[in-house]
């Protein structure tokens, strides 16, 4: 990849990562990778498993601690020791394949928790603010239930309302429809959606590749810890220039029947 | 007549066995509280800590488990008298039970931390919550339900094992059971009457507790009674 990302600040880049490395014990899954997404881009980042995509996504709130490499959210440095991580990831929404919402708090309370300790805003305030983002994804009548009277689906769009509470920079998506029954997987893409179309900045992680072509507007091809091509989706999806990005999506569409919704 | 006699030597002895009953209870209750801020501090060194305060709290764990509560009790006593050194008896007991206690009542707890998955973990991080953030307002809520079932048996386990402070002359319902026994020759149905207050407590206590954890019981997590697919075994 280019050097550029390493010295440009441009305020119009929300992220940038550049020459990110991680290793677990012998296996290195991230070999120095570099991109940057710009304000209100949809970034989608796709490739075989086991490929370090979701490492990548979570070096970038440094819930993985990468090995080497340099991460920027708008002009802070996150990979740098004296930054207070904690501040960042208050302005970083991640939601996770498994959702890992708080299983012994309501709807509510899970879109409200940070509110009230992390943002110390008061009860009436964080209510307000919990309900407004449970409404969007379309589940104020579930707010008082318990994550497991809700469905997988239901869940998901919760755990986007608890991330979208905080007012993120930046949303990072891990492979958020992976873990749903299929008739579950529309309305999740369908909150994403309206997300990309209000303008908020996102990285998605997915095998969804309709998703991917018609929501965002870069898309990332990964395997084996490196970026093997990047470009808009029309180019990614129609006529991709590297043979790995072919095979694979071929092999996608294959078992998927198509790669456009 | 015989019979209404030996009613009649219950009846009057029961003021005599309240008061062991409040004794054996305060004790009972003291102890277990000891142990519980002493056992989650054990629980999450032993589960979150760097290296050497998991070592240093497994050792304290290990320790007093290994240790019976009577040598306990007479080492702190007597021994401790021994060196000119006199401690209150009562004191004593609920320092020595409580320590004693705790090392059961973190392993309790650490099992419940321990199930609780790391997912809930990462999404409190992720919102920008401090690990001290996320233990309280995270796992400690879920792991002290989880931990009730347990508790339940600590409490049952130690209400019995506080007679064992007979041994340092303190007063309680045994030992008050003990000296009325002595006084009247009616061993055999003395004893008989303290088994069924201690039956009671257990009862009372066990049942207790039972109530706690459906009151609190969340539905997904521990305590709920799965009903819904209705019985497996």
């Amino acid at each position: 990849m280019s050097s550029e990302y390493k010295v440009s600040s441009e305020a119009s880049f929300v992220v940038r990562v550049a020459d990110l490395h991680k290793r677990y014990g012998s296996e290195e899954v991230l070999k120095g990778v570099s991109f940057a997404v710009r304000q209100g881009e949809a970034l989608a980042i796709i490739g075989p498993s086991g490929t370090g995509k979701s490492t990548l996504l979570r070096c970038i709130n440094r819930l993985t601690e990468p090995d080497r490499g340099r991460i920027w959210l708008e002009n802070t440095e996150i990979t740098n020791a004296k930054t207070d991580i904690n501040k960042i990831r208050q302005q970083i929404g991640f939601v996770f394949q498994d959702f890992n919402l708080f299983a012994h708090l309501t709807a509510l309370d899970n879109v409200r928790l940070g509110l009230t300790k992390v943002k110390k805003l008061s009860l009436k305030e964080a209510t307000e603010r919990a309900m407004i983002e449970l409404r969007r994804v379309g589940l104020a009548e579930q707010a008082q239930k318990y994550p497991a009277q809700l469905s997988g689906g239901q869940q998901q769009r919760v755990s986007i309302a608890r991330a979208l509470a905080m007012d993120p920079k930046l949303m990072l998506f891990d492979e958020p429809t992976s873990a749903l029954d299929p008739e579950l997987i529309g309305e999740v893409l369908h909150v994403m959606q309206d997300l990309a179309d209000e303008g908020m900045t996102m990285i998605v992680v997915t095998h969804e590749m309709g998703f991917a072509r018609s929501v965002c507007d870069e898309v990332i091809f990964m395997e084996k810890g490196v970026i093997v091509e990047q470009g808009p989706p029309e180019q990614i999806f129609t006529q991709p220039k590297q043979p790995r990005t072919q095979q694979f999506l071929s092999k996608i569409s294959e078992l998927y029947g198509r790669t456009s919704s | 007549m015989q019979r209404l006699e030996k009613l009649e030597l219950i009846w009057q002895s029961l003021p005599l066995l309240g008061e062991g009953v409040l004794v054996t209870m305060t004790l009972t209750i003291s102890l277990l509280g000891v142990g519980l801020l002493l056992g989650i501090p054990v629980a999450l060194g032993q589960a979150y800590g760097p290296r050497p305060v998991r070592l240093l709290m497994s050792s304290y764990e290990r320790f007093f488990r290994a240790m019976p509560i009577l040598v306990l009790l007479i080492v702190c006593f007597y021994g401790l008298g021994f060196w000119g050194i006199y401690v209150p008896a009562f004191g004593t007991a609920v320092v020595v039970f409580g320590l004693h206690s705790s090392a059961y009542q973190s392993q309790i707890f650490r099992g419940a931390i321990q199930a609780i998955k790391e997912g809930q973990l990462l999404a409190a991080r992720a919102l920008g919550m401090s690990r001290l953030q996320a233990i309280r307002y995270i796992v400690l809520p879920q792991a002290l339900r989880l931990s009730l079932p347990g508790w339940s048996n600590e409490y049952s386990g130690v209400l019995k094992d506080t007679s064992f402070v007979f041994a340092i002359g303190v007063t309680e319902l045994t030992r008050q059971g003990w000296q009325i026994a002595m006084r009247t020759r009616e061993i055999f149905l003395v004893f008989i009457t303290v088994a069924v207050i201690y039956l009671i407590l257990t009862y009372l206590g066990t049942w207790l507790l039972e109530r706690i954890e459906r009151r609190l019981s969340v539905p997904g997590l521990a305590g709920q009674r799965r009903e819904e697919h209705g019985r497996v075994i």
